[in-house]
């Protein structure tokens, strides 16, 4: 798949001294779903706010649909639309009014056939005369995301798009954000819900300390890092591990009822083989218990891992 | 050598354009009235008052002198209001970021603020000089230049009002520079008087007056007499305009207190 966004060595340090990114190399690929994982203040928003032209990178370029955002910002800019983190819209102004501002802005003439479709994909057509300060905190969400998505753009940034909204329209969102990738729209979400990437994101990133610590595709991932983890219950208490069970680095728990052993999650027999060799000695099972580690796991797993000072 | 294009986002500077007007139209007590209001009464107090115990200035009946003088002071007080608060409200609220993000140059930007800003002054400018001809006889004796004078002096002061709100981080500040220097210039700068009437030594103090020379330049415009050269006024307009835009271009390019 090519590539929409190009990051070449881009970092950036503030007059104060702040390092906020260390120097980073991170390609998009074109209609995919990428989602960037990381704690506070590792450098998320920092980076968008670059590629969306809000921060001046100290050093690197930014290449996006093949134009540079410094050189060539306006074609740039033009096909990037971005949602920020927070709620920041004009309460005075309606609904219909600041998404046609900002079609505008972007340097789009009015097409009221597309705002009027906008709003209602997003279930604003209600609202679309209402005055923002009189609308809730979800559809002020939707709102912002018409507003970035008024002029038609080719890549979409979603900084945390879910914080503070309930289940039922996160859920929503996603949905959108889906409908959004079928259209052909490159999406790049931030978020701190790690179910929100595991349920939509192609390819994961995941950023500490101003550093990209690893790029890599969701599935990938799961089955490099991931860990599934079998129980079993004995019926009657073993002394030891068998002999004949030695290879399988089995841990004897509670007080000799229970088997545990730990698989890598790209393993896809290690279970049913583990399972096959208990039966064979007879040892009788009373039940079983299966974990497997989420994304969520294995993020904190990885931010913690390689910088323990992270862990509060 | 690739060839040089002009881009000109049309579309952008029309949109911060309309919804900076829209604004005041929402607003349309304070945008128009309150001035009005504030500036019938200056005529009540100095014009009707205090004018009908005064002789003439400069051969002017003291009501008709003090017009160009409370139209540059509304025009002034607008403009830096309305440029001001303008760029600074996005930058409190934060909706900056779709200006910042957007596809329009810096040039565009300000042509769209302080357009905006400069227009409604002007309007409001128009609108004291029709109310000034219910209390006064008015004659204007260079009505193009005063146009002119007009709209360069609602320019310069929308600039210079952009760039107090890119400047201030609060509130307090930005009324810091309006309320604390060109309130008191404005009063000191001829408004009510001509500075011919001071002491020798006060009259030379406040040729160091920038606003003498924009109050006498627009005086000049209606009544043909002026306090200074109006090749001075012309000058001191021109140059209060390329320097806002300098350091307006200095802001945009260094980011100073707009991007990180």
């Amino acid at each position: 798949m090519p590539s929409i966004i190009s990051i070449q060595n881009v970092s950036k340090s503030y007059a104060s001294g702040v390092r906020a990114l260390e120097p980073i190399d991170l390609e998009i690929r074109k209609g995919e779903i990428f989602a960037l994982l990381g704690p506070n203040g590792a450098g998320k928003t920092t980076l968008i706010n670059i590629v969306c032209g809000i921060v001046t990178a100290s050093s690197g370029r930014v290449i996006a649909d093949g134009h540079d955002i410094v050189r060539d910002y306006r074609a740039a800019r033009t096909r990037i639309g971005l949602v920020p983190q927070e709620l920041t819209t004009d309460s005075f102004e309606t609904v219909w009014a600041t998404v046609s501002f900002s079609r505008g802005l972007f340097g789009r003439a009015p097409n009221p056939d597309y705002v009027t479709g906008l709003l209602r994909d997003l279930s604003l057509s209600a609202k679309r005369d209402s005055s923002i300060m009189d609308l809730s905190g979800g559809m002020k969400r939707r709102v912002m995301i018409a507003k970035a998505l008024s002029h038609e753009p080719d890549i979409l940034f979603l900084d945390e798009p879910t914080a503070g909204v309930d289940v039922e329209l996160r859920r929503d969102m996603w949905n959108l954000v889906r409908g959004l990738r079928e259209r052909g729209v490159t999406i790049i979400l931030t978020t701190h819900y790690i179910e929100e990437a595991e349920e939509m994101a192609d390819r994961v990133g995941v950023i500490n300390k101003g550093s990209l610590v690893l790029v890599e595709e969701k599935a990938a991932l799961m089955r490099k890092f991931g860990k599934k983890h079998l129980t079993l219950h004995l019926q009657s208490p073993l002394t030891r591990v068998p002999a004949e069970l030695a290879a399988w680095r089995l841990e004897l728990k509670d007080q000799g009822l229970s088997l545990e052993c730990t698989f890598d999650g790209g393993s896809d027999v290690g279970i049913p083989l583990l399972l096959h060799e208990v039966s064979e000695l007879s040892i009788p099972i009373k039940d079983l218990e299966t974990h497997q580690s989420s994304l969520e796991d294995i993020f904190v797993s990885l931010v913690s891992e390689r910088v323990p000072s992270v862990r509060s | 050598m690739s060839p040089v294009r002009f881009e000109f986002n049309g579309h952008g500077v029309w949109a911060i354009y309309k919804f900076e007007v829209a604004r005041a139209l929402r607003t349309l007590v304070q945008s128009l009235v309150t001035p009005v209001i504030t500036t019938s009464l200056y005529f009540v107090v100095f014009g009707a008052a205090i004018g009908s115990r005064m002789t003439a200035v400069s051969g002017v009946s003291y009501g008709a002198f003090i017009v160009p003088g409370l139209i540059m002071l509304a025009l002034f007080t607008e403009s830096l209001a309305n440029a001001s608060f303008g760029i600074f409200f996005p930058k409190f609220t934060g909706t900056i970021y779709e200006v910042l993000s957007a596809p329009i140059s810096y040039i565009e930007i300000v042509i769209a603020y302080v357009g905006a800003a400069a227009s409604k002054s002007v309007a409001l400018g128009i609108v004291i000089l029709l109310t000034a001809s219910l209390f006064v006889p008015l004659r204007i004796v260079h009505p193009l230049l005063m146009a002119a004078f007009l709209v360069l002096t609602a320019v310069n002061f929308s600039l210079f009002g952009f760039v107090l709100g890119l400047w201030a981080k609060g509130w307090e500040q930005l009324q810091l520079i309006p309320t604390l220097v060109v309130t008191p210039l404005t009063f000191l700068g001829g408004a009510f008087y001509s500075i011919d009437m001071l002491p020798p030594a006060w009259r030379a103090f406040s040729l160091f007056n920038p606003v003498v020379y924009l109050i006498s330049g627009f005086r000049w415009c209606f009544y043909g007499k002026a306090d200074v050269n109006i090749y001075l006024s012309f000058g001191m307009t021109a140059g209060c305009f390329v320097a806002c835009l300098a350091v307006i271009g200095w802001i945009f390019k260094t980011g100073y207190r707009l991007k990180n």
